[in-house]
């Protein structure tokens, strides 16, 4: 009798595991009529946020209990993730990813089958900026929370040591600075971040900044030869290599720490570092924590111009969008058009705000002063909404990462054979094969 | 018969294999037992029901995802789109066509070259502890416990000892070195530095497999040799060498498919830059990095089988002979 027992329970356990592997992957999608973008905010919705530090201060239960004021029928729960960019990609193939989310590294073709339509890109266009990250085919698939102009930012006090008066508004004048940085101060003029890599992917935010080219992206997507003088990646990569080569950049670059380095920064041990606009704030506290003041820590723009005009680009950051599984779309929206609308977010954190009406953060009136001027990049063509990083991707090429700007600051330091025409006569190889396959 | 059952693996427990097979095969042939026809198929299906579980959870866990892996490695699959394209052969044709691919299992020389040296220092200190030694157990513990840190802890700890006036510089200066080299940015040190930290890691685990081989060499051989007047050097190559030669043949296929997928400390402490790429961060980042899951799936298999022929290889070339110390 108790041998029968035992024989059922293992089937039973059999049994339920086997529904539950049906159930994990053959979720029905309940695609109710009326379950729209358009419908009566209510329901249970999950956001899946990768500001874990506004989750654990509160300010997610803040705006959330505001949200509630608006929409009382709608039940907000926050779900903080750290390693965001990786393991968003993960959830995503499953269907249960949560309601609200920031569009991870997809193609935009890919947007439709994990994302419900806003509804036209022209339609959103009176209102806000920064829709070419989430729009494809002229459908709105995401709007961008909040977005960061690209830059350098630097220490004003370790500059004004160096005796420095102007901010540099060309590659020469900028190798100059780094070298009266070198001479007068004991600072590292140049901090590459080398072995954290993403950093030195930020300087790529620049595209379309140094020859005031709104098109640039889509430009480098036809360019059989983009690391030809005169183009922007050349300039952007031109830079790193001269400023490494100068021995402008920290020692061993093998040991570099992103955490170290805003502290550096921020207290004169690091006199500049390409990042977007979003550093300036941490950097600011960096500063203020460790002694120094938030107000050493300045923001310029790439140094290049015009015929004496310095641009600078702007972008949104992570879109916000509603999962096309969500069970309650209306509410996911609206909680959306909350955060975009009306949270603060961006002005909590220093960003440009979405809504065109909106005025510039405090931290980038510098480029005012300055006299820099904004701009945003037009969306790429239709159809060709991937093409530059499907290129990127055939080509081993990552314009977006840091593995070839690892070996350009390698040869630059004499670690690897090899010098800036011969490495950027390889890049043009190598794009230029992958655009000559991709581009029809 | 319940009764029979649950003390059949205590009896058992405690007879050699021989004797276990033998008193199996005299049950299955022994004289008919009570239960019938229907309880004798049901009695030949419970052992079966115990391996259920655990044969389940392997195919599951490993042979699935693992039969995936082979069906991803014939797409053209991305890592997230929904429709995943059949491309036959090509990932394969690409990964052993484009050089920048293979190039890579050189630096898996370093950490081969340094594997010899890491079964030299484990059997060097496993015949010294297996004898009598002061403080043997303490020893044994410190050569064994850097195996048991975590492998990400172990690539901070070096990154440190490595940075510019870190831990190695400050001993070095103390000796007069005044210009030590960049231990991580010096291209033609890195793969050494990297291969000295795996060293550190894993004698312990050779260490170990080498001192339980050792120790479970017969006691009176070491006697008999110390009458014959045998020094330790000759007892260690009469004895203890020969004795212990099929676990050295083992640690050197590890060592083997281990410097080839050689993935946790160069991918914590350089992530790959400066020429100290391996096979396997390769294919993180070609899956991850280049979205190109397809071929990355084609890498990992090819590395697999890579693995499996130098195994085959190494079992023709020094087959598995028995041991014989009389």
């Amino acid at each position: 009798m108790a041998r029968r027992k035992a024989v059922l329970g293992l089937v039973g356990v059999a049994a339920v595991t086997a529904i539950g592997l049906t159930a994990c992957s053959g979720g029905s999608s309940a695609t109710s009529a009326d379950n729209t973008i358009d419908g009566t905010p209510s329901g249970d919705i999950k956001v899946v946020t990768w500001r874990t530090d506004l989750v654990q201060d509160g300010t997610y239960d803040k705006w959330i209990a505001e949200f509630n004021k608006k929409y009382p029928d709608v039940m907000v729960k926050v779900e903080g993730i750290t390693d965001y960019a990786n393991e968003m990609l993960t959830r995503m193939s499953t269907k249960n990813f949560g309601d609200v989310i920031g569009i991870p590294t997809i193609q935009p073709s890919q947007f439709s089958q994990f994302l419900e339509p806003l509804g036209k890109t022209s339609d959103f266009e009176s209102k806000y900026r920064f829709l070419s990250g989430a729009s494809y085919d002229g459908t709105q698939y995401g709007i961008a929370w909040g977005g960061n102009a690209n830059g350098i930012v630097y220490n004003k006090k370790v500059w004004q040591e160096a005796g420095i008066t102007t901010l540099p508004t060309s590659e020469d004048e900028w190798l100059a600075d780094l070298k009266k940085i070198k001479d007068n101060t004991d600072a590292t003029p140049l901090y590459t971040n080398y072995k954290d890599g993403w950093p030195l992917s930020q300087s790529f935010g620049n595209l379309g900044a140094i020859t005031h080219n709104p098109d640039a992206q889509t430009d480098m997507a036809h360019d059989k030869a983009p690391w030809t003088e005169g183009t922007d990646v050349y300039a952007i990569d031109s830079l790193l290599y001269d400023s490494v080569a100068g021995g402008f950049t920290e020692k061993d670059p093998l040991t570099t720490n992103w955490e170290q380095s805003k502290v550096d920064l921020g207290t004169g041990k690091i006199a500049a570092m390409t990042l977007g606009s979003w550093a300036i704030s941490q950097m600011q506290s960096a500063a203020a924590d460790n002694g120094a003041s938030a107000d050493d820590i300045g923001y310029m723009a790439f140094p290049a111009n015009v015929d004496g005009k310095q641009y600078a680009v702007i972008g949104g950051d992570y879109n916000l969008a509603v999962s096309k599984y969500s069970k309650s779309k209306a509410a996911a929206w609206a909680f959306i058009q909350f955060l975009v609308d009306e949270s603060g977010y961006t002005d909590d954190q220093g960003m440009i705000s979405t809504l065109k009406d909106a005025d510039l953060p405090k931290n980038l009136q510098d480029f005012e002063t300055a006299g820099v001027e904004l701009m945003e990049l037009t969306p790429a063509p239709e159809g060709q909404e991937s093409l530059l990083s499907d290129i990127a991707n055939d080509s081993k090429v990552d314009i977006n990462g840091q593995i070839y700007r690892q070996k350009l600051v390698d040869i630059a330091r004499g670690a690897a054979d090899g010098d800036k025409a011969s490495y950027f006569a390889e890049l043009n190889k190598a794009w230029g094969a992958s655009v000559e396959k991709l581009v029809k | 018969m319940q009764t029979s059952r649950t003390d059949h693996p205590t009896a058992t427990a405690a007879l050699t294999a021989s004797d276990r097979t033998r008193r199996f095969r005299g049950r299955g042939r022994g004289t008919g037992r009570p239960g019938g026809h229907s309880g004798s198929l049901l009695r030949r299906l419970t052992p079966w029901f115990f391996l259920a579980t655990g044969v389940g959870l392997l195919l599951l866990f490993t042979y699935w995802p693992a039969l995936n892996l082979g069906y991803y490695s014939f797409t053209d699959w991305d890592g997230i789109d929904q429709t995943k394209n059949l491309v036959g052969l090509q990932n394969y044709i690409d990964v052993f066509t484009d050089p920048s691919i293979f190039r890579v299992f050189f630096v898996s020389l370093y950490y081969f070259a340094a594997s010899f040296l890491q079964m030299a220092i484990a059997l060097y200190f496993a015949t010294i502890l297996s004898f009598r030694t002061r403080f043997s157990n303490l020893f044994r513990g410190i050569l064994f416990f850097p195996y048991l840190i975590n492998g990400v802890a172990i690539g901070f700890v070096f990154l440190y000892l490595f940075q510019p006036g870190g831990t190695l510089d400050t001993v070095l200066s103390w000796f007069g070195v005044g210009d030590p080299p960049q231990w991580l940015g010096d291209p033609s040190l890195v793969n050494w530095s990297l291969a000295g930290t795996s060293v550190w890691r894993y004698t312990g685990m050779n260490f170990v497999l080498f001192l339980g081989a050792i120790q479970s060499l017969p006691h009176e051989l070491y006697e008999a040799a110390d009458l014959d007047g045998a020094s330790r050097w000759q007892q260690f190559w009469a004895i203890i060498f020969p004795g212990i030669r099929r676990v050295v043949g083992l640690s050197f296929i590890l060592a083997i498919s281990g410097s080839l997928s050689v993935f946790e400390i160069p991918f914590i402490m350089t992530g790959g830059a400066n020429g100290s790429s391996t096979f396997v961060i390769e294919t993180i980042q070609t899956a991850f990095t280049f979205r190109q899951v397809g071929l990355a799936s084609a890498m990992a298999v090819v590395l697999l089988l890579i693995v499996l022929i130098v195994t085959w290889i190494q079992r023709k070339v020094f087959p598995d002979e028995k041991v014989d110390l009389t």
